[in-house]
């Protein structure tokens, strides 16, 4: 990896990690168990590179495995997540008006 | 255009969801809109790096992605509201695992590695090893299968100190050779393994909301250093917002019980040194009928929850008492405690599952001025978050913590299972306390003959 390209993914790094703080200040105590498994869901992303490692060429042996498993778990983690989140915003919807 | 150019702009389409969905999940309108924007920028994600060049073979993605949807679809159906804390940990320890195996498999696939790419791996091992760990012992805490206890043993600081000693020098010696490092990186996943365990055992039940809020951080962490691997800004974005959020998380936590991280994760808090100053005076019993009385008199009432109410499984009743009191001309108002349960947010999830509407939820700063006003406080399997010790017993180990005053209210019902101290083993002086009325017995049952003799 060369220099310019760690800089430039620092940055990122850098950027997102401000604007992550903005945006959760400012949710309220009510809505901190869907935000966690919301954004636990998010964190599930680590399934595309696990997918890239798992789908390139020449992949056998524990390398295999090891990607195999790593897209079983993310999976798990993105799909469990986002709906286990919906399942309870639901609840937090639908009580306006009618019960 | 070529595939990595469609690619990189898809990441930059699904980034702005993800961003724009986490603000959408800071009111309880848009919500839900949020995380269904969040997860079609995921899948979008996901699909447009399926026509990545560098991949070549499905049948081995499509196995992984099959058995992890079945898998995922049928635990967020299974699993009940109450066991919400269990799911997170077990959703956390799953994302951290996966940032490992990453880290790992990429090595395999690709030993010569300069400095840099190494201490990502790495690091990207480590966290994850550590969040997964964690996030088990986490579970089976929450789950009771192991005690809630703080585990301490003498010697545990020195233990914990040669650990990590031992992971920087294995993590140096690797980083300095990776190609000849194979064995290094085997010290480095165990001992991330045992750091996990280590780093959770210390920690009491009371301090899961903590803990939790911590491991989401890591996992987030985790995704960001498995970024730095895969060159791939997208994981590195949506990695570092989970992170600042489960840190975010964590503060709040934390000034809720006026404790700093570090107090928090290394002082086995309520592993039974102090109790606080014994109390005189005798806790007073009351029965179903004569609360009830109480209660029908009652104009206003305040109800605070506590990991009792998840435990009793007594939202729903909860709520019917609730319905019964607001049809006698009565004001409900529920008083949340930020730590209250075992999770940020527990009790919220709880009292939503049973339809209590969210305009009656109140924050601690927003009920505690009016409590004097308030003829009637019921609590429902609370106990450290309406200690009044923390106010005003400078030897109690929570002194200093906030409390929601519910001494101040006219009457105090107290609904628990025994005479027992709570969770932290701490004095509570509000039982003994002359306005103070202990309902004694299952949560659920006392509150649904309370029901009863509404609608009698």
């Amino acid at each position: 990896m060369d220099t310019t390209t760690i800089i430039y993914l620092t940055f990122i790094l850098l950027l997102s990690i401000f604007l992550g703080f903005e945006l959760i200040a400012k949710v309220p105590s009510t809505l901190h168990t869907p935000l966690m498994s919301g954004s636990n869901a998010i964190s599930g992303i680590t399934l595309l590179g696990a997918l890239t490692l798992t789908g390139s060429e020449g992949n056998d042996g524990l390398a295999l495995i090891l990607g195999v498993a790593a897209v079983t778990f993310a999976m798990i983690n993105v799909v469990g997540g986002y709906l286990v989140t919906d399942r309870m915003l639901e609840m937090f919807k639908k009580k306006e008006g009618s019960k | 255009m070529n595939t990595s150019l469609i690619i990189n702009l898809t990441y930059i389409f699904s980034a702005f969801l993800f961003i724009l969905g986490l603000k959408k999940l800071g009111s309880p309108a848009t919500a839900r809109k949020g995380n269904l924007l969040s997860s079609v920028g995921m899948l979008t994600a996901i699909l447009v790096t399926l026509i990545s060049k560098d991949i070549v073979s499905f049948k081995w993605i499509m196995l992984g992605m099959g058995l992890g949807t079945i898998i995922g679809i049928a635990g967020a159906r299974l699993i009940s509201m109450t066991s919400m804390p269990e799911m997170v940990a077990v959703l956390n320890g799953f994302g951290g695992i996966a940032s490992l195996f990453v880290g790992w498999a990429a090595y395999l696939g690709n030993p010569q590695l300069n400095t840099f790419s190494a201490t990502t791996i790495i690091i990207s091992i480590l966290i994850g090893g550590i969040t997964f760990t964690g996030s088990f012992i986490a579970w089976a805490k929450l789950k009771e299968v192991m005690t809630g206890k703080p585990i301490m043993f003498p010697g545990q600081q020195v233990v914990n100190s040669l650990i990590i000693l031992g992971v920087i020098a294995a993590s140096v010696l690797f980083i300095r050779d990776p190609n000849a490092g194979l064995h290094f990186l085997w010290i480095v996943i165990g001992v991330s393994f045992l750091l996990g365990v280590m780093v959770v055992i210390p920690i009491g039940g009371a301090d899961m909301p903590v803990v939790i809020s911590l491991l989401n951080s890591y996992s987030g962490i985790a995704a960001c250093a498995a970024g730095f691997v895969m060159q791939n800004n997208l994981l590195i974005v949506a990695g570092s917002l989970v992170g600042a959020s489960g840190i975010i998380l964590t503060n709040i936590m934390c000034k809720a019980m006026n404790r700093s991280l570090s107090n928090v994760l290394f002082s086995g808090f309520g592993s039974g040194s102090s109790a606080g100053s014994e109390i005189e005076g005798e806790a007073k019993p009351i029965n179903v009928e004569d609360t009830f009385m109480i209660l029908e008199a009652a104009s206003t009432v305040c109800v605070v929850p506590g990991y009792g109410m998840a435990v009793a499984q007594a939202q729903h009743t909860v709520r019917e008492l609730a319905e019964q009191l607001e049809e006698n001309g009565c004001e409900v108002k529920f008083a949340i405690h930020p730590v209250a349960g075992r999770m940020p947010g527990h009790m919220n999830v709880l009292l939503a599952e049973a339809n209590v509407p969210y305009e009656q939820l109140f924050e601690m700063d927003d009920v505690n001025p009016i409590m004097e006003s308030v003829d009637v406080c019921m609590v429902i399997g609370a106990n450290d978050v309406v200690n009044p010790a923390a106010r005003e017993d400078e030897k109690s180990p929570i002194y200093g913590m906030p409390v929601i005053n519910v001494d101040k209210a006219q009457t105090v019902i107290v609904l628990k299972r025994s005479l027992g101290t709570g969770f932290a083993g701490i004095q509570n002086p509000l039982f003994f306390k002359d306005n103070t009325r202990m309902l004694l017995g299952d949560a659920k049952g006392s509150v649904q003959g309370l029901v009863a003799e509404f609608k009698n």
